[in-house]
C-alpha cells in the first residue's frame, strides 16, 4: 500500500511539473531575468558570492530605484552545478519568458555553457551574455549576433598580461628574448588564450612556453619542475578553482617568486590566495573586476541593502570580495544595456531582439560611471554591433597578505593587433556553418 | 520478458508449476504509439528538446552498460569514456572524412565497439571490482586522449567539438521535434535489437557467464570471446549514445561532458532501474534525469523566495539521495522489478488470493 501511495505521490510530482505554476499575473511591466547559478558543486564557494553580488544589485534597482524606468526585474534562479547540460535545460525552460514577462538576455555563467548554447541563442534570438569569458571569436558580432563575450575576452586577457609585463620590464622592446611561461588549466577556458599569446610572442620576440595542468590540479610538482628548468622571467597563471592556490604554493616550493607570477581573471580572487597562505604574498592578478568594499556603489548598497538585512550575502565579511564585485559588475552591465534598449524601444520590458540592440549600443563613459557609483570598479565600455566585447582593459591587483591592493590604473589590451585573429576565426565559423555575416551599417 | 529467461535469472531450484497465461501484449504497441504520436502532439519545445531527448539518450547509454554489466556480469566505469569516443569519432568522420551524419554516427559506433573490445581484453584475467578499476583506465585514457591531441577537435582553440547544422539526408532536423524523432527512432531500433539479442543464443551465453563463468565454460560457451563481445556490443551502444548526446542534444561537447561523473550517472541508472532488464534502463533514466527536475519544480513552486536559495538547492540534493537509498532498500533489484510486482498485483486485483 505504501508503494502505491509513493507512486501516487511521484505521479503527482511529475504532473505538477507539467502544469505551469499559476502566479500573480504580471501587469506587463516586468522584465524576466533567469539566472543559471551554481550554489552546489565544486565551484559553489565562488558562485555563492557571485550571485549575492548580482542579486543585491538587482534588488537595489528594484527597491531603491523602483526598477529600470519603472520596469521591475523579475529574478529567478536555477541550479546548474556549473554543468553545461543543466544550463541547456534551464535555457530551454526559460527562453520564452514567464507569465508574460519576456527574456531580454541570458547569462550563461560559464564558457562551456556558452559554447553549448551559441547556436540555440542565435536561432531563438536570445543574447547570451558571458562577461570575461565565452567564445573569443564571438566578439565579432557580424557573425555572432547573439553572443557577447562582454567586457574582457580571453585574447584581451592574454594581451593585458603581456602589456603589464612590458610595463614592468620598461617597454615592449625589452620583451625580446624574455621567457614567459603560461601555466594553464587544461580546458576550454585554459586553452583559449594560446593563439593570442603565440601572435604576441612573434610580434615582441619573447619565448612562449605553454604548460597544461589537468583538471582539477591538486598536484602540480611535474609542471613546476618544468617551469623551474625553463628559468622563466615571468609566469602567466591561467588556472581555475583549486588549481590556483596549489600552483602558488608549488611555485614557492620550486623557488619561483610570487611577484613574478601574474594570475588571470579567474585566478585572482580571495579564494585563490588565502588557501596559499604566505606563499601568495606579492602575487598579482588581472582585475577587470577589482576587489574592495570601498567604491561608491558599495556605500549605496551598504545603506540600502546590507544594513537593512536584504542582502543575499550570508557572511558580511565577503562584502566587496572579488567574486561579489563580479556579480555587481555583471548586473550593472545588464541593467545599463536594458536602459540603452529602453531608450530606443520605450520604457517597457524588452524581448531578446531588443535586448540585443541594447547590448550592442551599450555605452558607459566616465560621467555615467560616476553617476551609477562604479568609478574605478568598472572600466568605461562601448559596444557596437561589430564589437561585442567593448572594454578590453583590466587593472592589476596585488595580494599583500591580507587584501588585494590595486597597483595600476586600467591597462588596455592591444585589441587592434588581435582583431584580425578574431575575425579570421569568426570567418572560419561562418563558412563552416554557412552564415552570411550581417552588415551592421545596413541596419537601423 | 519471457518465462524462460525469468527462470534463468532467478535462482529458483524448481520449475514453475504452472505456466503463466499469455495475456495479449498491448503494452508495447501502446507505448510506441504514445511516444511517436501522442507525445509530439502534446509536448512543447521545452519538453521535447530539453527533457525527453536527454532522457532517451541516457536510457540508451544505460542500455549499453546494462548489456555488459546486467547481462554479461562485467562491471565497468568507463561508460563516459566510450561515449566520448562515439562523439569525437562522429565529429572526426564528419569533419575529416566528409561523411553525412547518420553514416558517421554508425561508423563511430563501430569505432567505439573496437575501443570497447580493446579495453575488454583484461576481462580474461580480471573479475568483479578489479575489472571495474581497470575500466577506469579507459575513462581517463579517453579523457586525456581527446584533450591532448588537437586533431580530434580539429585544432579549435578550446577543445570543444560542434557540428554545422543538424541535417539528416539533407533535411533540417534542428527543431526540437526533429531532434526528438531522430533520437526516438534510434533508441527504438537499438532497443528492439537489444531485446532480441538478450533472448538469442548470444544473450543466453552472456547470462550464463554472469551467473557462473566456470559452469558456462563447462557447457561449452567460449567465455573469453563472449566477454569481449559483450564489451564490444555495449560500447557500440554507448558510442551511439555519446554521439547523440553531443550532436542531437547539446549541439556541442567537450571531454568535460563525458567525465567520470557521466560514468557514475549511467551506472546509477542501471542500478536503480534494474540490472539485467531492458525496461529498467528507461525507468532508471527517468528517475535520474526527471526526478531532480520534478523536485526542482516543486521546490521553486512552493519555496522560491521564502527559503535561502543555497539551502534549497542543497536540500534538493539531499532529498534525491534519500529517495535513491529508500528505493534500493525497498527493492534491491531496481525499479523495474518494483513496477513488475506492482503490475502483477494489479493484474490479480482485487482478488489477490
Amino acid at each position: 500500500m505504501k508503494r502505491l501511495v509513493l507512486t501516487a505521490l511521484l505521479a503527482a510530482g511529475v504532473a505538477a511539473t507539467a502544469l505551469a505554476p499559476p502566479s500573480a499575473h504580471a501587469d506587463g511591466k516586468e522584465q524576466y531575468v533567469p539566472l543559471p547559478t551554481y550554489r552546489v558543486g565544486p565551484y559553489a564557494s565562488s558562485g555563492t558570492l557571485w550571485w549575492a553580488g548580482t542579486l543585491d544589485y538587482f534588488r537595489y534597482i528594484n527597491e531603491v530605484e523602483g526598477g529600470i524606468n519603472g520596469v521591475k526585474l523579475k529574478i529567478e534562479e536555477f541550479e546548474t552545478e556549473w554543468s553545461p547540460d543543466r544550463t541547456v535545460e534551464v535555457y530551454e525552460r526559460v527562453k520564452n519568458g514567464k507569465d508574460g514577462a519576456p527574456v531580454a538576455f541570458f547569462f550563461t555563467h560559464g564558457t562551456p555553457a556558452s559554447y553549448a548554447l551559441i547556436e540555440k541563442g542565435a536561432a531563438d534570438k536570445i543574447p547570451l551574455i558571458d562577461p570575461a569569458g565565452g567564445r573569443t571569436e564571438s566578439t565579432d558580432g557580424t557573425v555572432f549576433p547573439y553572443a557577447f563575450p562582454l567586457l574582457f575576452n580571453y585574447f584581451s586577457q592574454a594581451s593585458v598580461g603581456i602589456n603589464y609585463i612590458a610595463q614592468k620590464e620598461g617597454g615592449f622592446d625589452k620583451l625580446k628574448g624574455k621567457k614567459i611561461v603560461t601555466v594553464y588549466h587544461d580546458s576550454a577556458y585554459g586553452r583559449e588564450t594560446q593563439a593570442a599569446v603565440n601572435l604576441l610572442a612573434k610580434k615582441y620576440g619573447f619565448e612562449n612556453f605553454q604548460i597544461p595542468v589537468a583538471d582539477p590540479g591538486n598536484e602540480q610538482s611535474p609542471q613546476w619542475r618544468q617551469v623551474r628548468e625553463i628559468k622563466p622571467d615571468w609566469v602567466f597563471l591561467r588556472t581555475w578553482g583549486v588549481s590556483t592556490p596549489v600552483a602558488i604554493k608549488t611555485a614557492q616550493r620550486f623557488g619561483i617568486p610570487a611577484d613574478r607570477i601574474i594570475g588571470d581573471v579567474w585566478a585572482g580572487s580571495e579564494a585563490d590566495v588565502i588557501p596559499a597562505g604566505t606563499a601568495a604574498k606579492g602575487y598579482q592578478a588581472l582585475a577587470p573586476y577589482p576587489g574592495g568594499p570601498n567604491f561608491e556603489i558599495h556605500d549605496r548598497l551598504r545603506k540600502a541593502i546590507l544594513d537593512t538585512g536584504k542582502s543575499d550575502l550570508k557572511d558580511k565579511k565577503f562584502f566587496g570580495a572579488v567574486y561579489y564585485n563580479i556579480g555587481l559588475i555583471n548586473a550593472v552591465l545588464a541593467v545599463e544595456a536594458l536602459r540603452a534598449g529602453q531608450a530606443k524601444f520605450g520604457n517597457r520590458p524588452l524581448n531578446g531582439e531588443e535586448g540585443r540592440w541594447g547590448f550592442e549600443h551599450l555605452t558607459i563613459d566616465d560621467a555615467r560611471l560616476k553617476e551609477i557609483g562604479f568609478q574605478g570598479l568598472l572600466q568605461p565600455i562601448k559596444l557596437t554591433p561589430a564589437d561585442h566585447e567593448g572594454g578590453g582593459a583590466a587593472r592589476i591587483q596585488q595580494w599583500d597578505g591580507e587584501k588585494w591592493v590595486l597597483v595600476t590604473d586600467w591597462i588596455q589590451a592591444d585589441r587592434d593587433t588581435l582583431r584580425p585573429l578574431i575575425e579570421a576565426k569568426a570567418a572560419a565559423y561562418a563558412k563552416e556553418h554557412s552564415i552570411t555575416p550581417r552588415s551592421p551599417t545596413a541596419e537601423n | 520478458m519471457t518465462h524462460v529467461s525469468q527462470t534463468l535469472s532467478s535462482s529458483a531450484p524448481l520449475a514453475p508449476l504452472t505456466l503463466p497465461a499469455r495475456r495479449p501484449r498491448l503494452a508495447l504497441p501502446a507505448l510506441l504509439l504514445l511516444a511517436f504520436v501522442a507525445v509530439p502532439l502534446v509536448g512543447n519545445d521545452y519538453w521535447l528538446g530539453a527533457i525527453l531527448v536527454p532522457f532517451l539518450i541516457l536510457s540508451l547509454a544505460g542500455l549499453g552498460l546494462n548489456l555488459l554489466t546486467g547481462y554479461a556480469g562485467q562491471t565497468s566505469l568507463g561508460s563516459g569514456g566510450f561515449m566520448a569516443v562515439g562523439a569525437f569519432a562522429t565529429f572526426g568522420f564528419v569533419v575529416h572524412g566528409g561523411l553525412p551524419l547518420p553514416v558517421a554516427v554508425f561508423l563511430a559506433g563501430l569505432v567505439t565497439a573496437g575501443a570497447g573490445l580493446l579495453f575488454g581484453l583484461p576481462s580474461d584475467r580480471i573479475k568483479g571490482f578489479y575489472l571495474m578499476v581497470s575500466s577506469l583506465a579507459a575513462q581517463f585514457f579517453f579523457e586525456w586522449l581527446f584533450q591532448k591531441f588537437p586533431w580530434f577537435y580539429n585544432y579549435g582553440s578550446s577543445g570543444t567539438i560542434a557540428l554545422p547544422r543538424f541535417e539528416i539526408f539533407g533535411l533540417n532536423a534542428g527543431s526540437a521535434l526533429g531532434r526528438y524523432y531522430v533520437t526516438l527512432a534510434v533508441v527504438a531500433v537499438l532497443t528492439w535489437i537489444a531485446a532480441n539479442l538478450v533472448r538469442s543464443q548470444t544473450g543466453r551465453s552472456f547470462m550464463a557467464i554472469r551467473d557462473m563463468d566456470t559452469a558456462a565454460a563447462v557447457i561449452g560457451i567460449p567465455v573469453y570471446r563472449t566477454k569481449v563481445l559483450a564489451f564490444a556490443v555495449s560500447s557500440f551502444y554507448l558510442g551511439i549514445a555519446g554521439a547523440l548526446w553531443a550532436f542531437v542534444y547539446l549541439g556541442s561537447a567537450s571531454v568535460q561532458s563525458f567525465g567520470i561523473s557521466r560514468s557514475f550517472q549511467v551506472l546509477f541508472i542501471i542500478i536503480i532501474g534494474g540490472m539485467g532488464s531492458i525496461s529498467g534502463n528507461f525507468i532508471g533514466a527517468a528517475f535520474i534525469s526527471l526526478l531532480p527536475l520534478a523536485i526542482d519544480y516543486t521546490a521553486q513552486y512552493f519555496f522560491a523566495g521564502h527559503v535561502d536559495a543555497g539551502l534549497l538547492q542543497n536540500t534538493q540534493k539531499a532529498i534525491f539521495g534519500v529517495l535513491i537509498i529508500w528505493f534500493l532498500i525497498k527493492e534491491p533489484d531496481g525499479l523495474a522489478r518494483l513496477f513488475r510486482n506492482l503490475g502483477e498485483r494489479l493484474s490479480n486485483w482485487p482478488l489477490r488470493f
